[in-house]
């Protein structure tokens, strides 16, 4: 319990800390992009949510593939919790993509194979969510939520190989930096520096998620004896 | 291996037996087809409508869309009469029980497609009859079925069913939509084998892990 407690705050402050060197880093320390300008400085927060997001659903098949072989009940909760900070950043990443492509592109969006991935990714998981609040409680729902897990995982490099072959009809799009793999020593600093700021976010909020989930788990416990208590000792008083 | 068989062959059975008194799935799922192809008539550009680059477009989002129609009836019939408790306490092997409701499902939807296909050549003057198209219909329903299965199994043991199924299933397919409607559009086209080819592969591997993965994760999700 105070181990878990100190964990915690230790990951807090550190993430904390390593954001504050983030923006310093990205807003004032590192040079403008010559050809994109401005704009560019989206790429560091950008490609450090999308790290983060693919990792936590990392996170959810490991979990998920431990559920259906041992049943156990941390791996349930690894998964869920997991998933849900997973869709939060993805959706960032979605965002801040977004916004970029406008000013980078000049189109809020193109059905390139990374993006078209990406918006499916999002969708499994999204449905992940769902299908999380509509199943029935217990190890059914867990259950349900786990084969989602592992087949969304699975599928992913499929619909990205489809969708490289569905794109290739078309003119190959010129991708901002990353195109051209060469990324400048100070800018390969700073994305770096983003990218484990976000991992120490993510540690942060899923070791915060689980601890919550576990205290939810007990209340529905106790909300549960209480309700097959109360009546029964009414019945025994004759009240 | 022949005990599995025979319950393979007794759960068809009594799927087709089922459907062929009630026609509850096949006329659903055939009607709402040639509706989604009507409605996406008039969705698409006039002057691009019969071409073959919009043709196999519009077929798949109306399989796609009815075949999940199809599908959410799949287990519903086994829940809503108390059928799936029953089927659970036989000593059959999940793996049995899977392969029959697919095979049910797939002959549903093969039966459906065969009278889709006409309206289909008629209403976008192509002409689908031809082996390889044959072949890549064939595979796709396959894939969706397999999946559609597995996910109908789920959905029907959660609240509001008929919105979590396309919810699972239609992101999952992505892979089958974009195989289907380029081998399809490639024959329509009249393309050589070598620029199908692929395609055809894609579908079939997908399928090929769909059928393994859904027969395993069925012992998963079918359980008391």
């Amino acid at each position: 319990m105070t181990t878990n407690r100190l964990a915690r705050n230790a990951l807090l402050v550190t993430s904390a800390a390593l954001m504050l060197l983030t923006l310093y880093m990205v807003f004032i320390w590192v040079p403008t992009e010559k050809n994109l300008g401005i704009s560019q400085r989206i790429f560091y927060f950008h490609v450090a949510q999308a790290w983060v997001g693919f990792f936590a659903f990392f996170w959810v098949v490991v979990g998920s593939v431990g559920y259906l072989w041992k049943r156990s009940q941390a791996c349930d909760r690894l998964a869920y919790s997991s998933a849900e900070i997973g869709m939060l950043f993805t959706t960032l990443m979605l965002v801040t993509g977004v916004t970029w492509a406008k000013p980078a592109w000049g189109v809020w969006w193109t059905w390139d194979p990374k993006l078209t991935t990406s918006l499916i990714l999002w969708l499994i998981y999204a449905a992940y969510l769902m299908l999380r609040a509509y199943s029935p409680p217990g190890d059914q729902g867990s259950r349900f939520a786990a084969v989602l897990g592992i087949v969304g995982f699975v599928d992913v490099p499929i619909i990205y190989l489809s969708v490289v072959w569905w794109r290739t009809v078309h003119p190959p799009l010129v991708v901002g930096p990353a195109a051209t793999g060469a990324l400048e020593p100070s800018m390969r600093t700073v994305l770096m520096v983003a990218t484990i700021a976000f991992t120490f976010l993510f540690a942060y909020l899923l070791l915060e998620r689980l601890s919550l989930r576990r205290s939810e788990e007990e209340t529905d416990r106790a909300r549960v004896s209480v309700e097959y208590a109360v009546p029964e000792r009414r019945a025994m008083e004759g009240t | 291996m022949t005990g599995f068989w025979s319950v393979v062959a007794t759960m068809m059975w009594k799927d087709v037996l089922t459907e062929l008194r009630a026609k509850e799935v096949v006329t659903a799922v055939l009607t709402f087809a040639i509706l989604t192809l009507v409605i996406l008539n008039f969705a698409v550009n006039k002057e691009t409508r019969f071409t073959p680059v919009v043709a196999p477009g519009v077929l798949w989002v109306s399989i796609t869309f009815a075949g999940v129609l199809g599908l959410t009836r799949s287990f519903a019939l086994e829940k809503d009469r108390g059928n799936l408790e029953g089927l659970l306490l036989t000593p059959t092997g999940r793996d049995a029980l899977f392969a029959g409701k697919m095979l049910g499902g797939l002959a549903f939807m093969l039966a459906a497609e065969a009278v889709l296909l006409p309206f289909f050549a008629v209403l976008f003057d192509v002409s689908p009859f031809q082996p390889v198209l044959l072949l890549v219909i064939l595979l796709a329903t396959v894939g969706f079925v397999a999946i559609g299965t597995l996910f109908s199994a789920i959905a029907v043991n959660t609240r509001s069913r008929e919105i979590m199924l396309p919810m699972l299933f239609l992101p999952i397919v992505v892979p089958v939509v974009i195989g289907a409607v380029a081998a399809s559009g490639g024959v329509l086209e009249g393309r050589p084998w070598g620029e199908i080819a692929k395609w055809v592969q894609l579908l079939a591997v997908f399928d090929l892990l769909a059928l393994v993965f859904c027969a395993f994760a069925f012992e998963h999700v079918i359980q008391e």
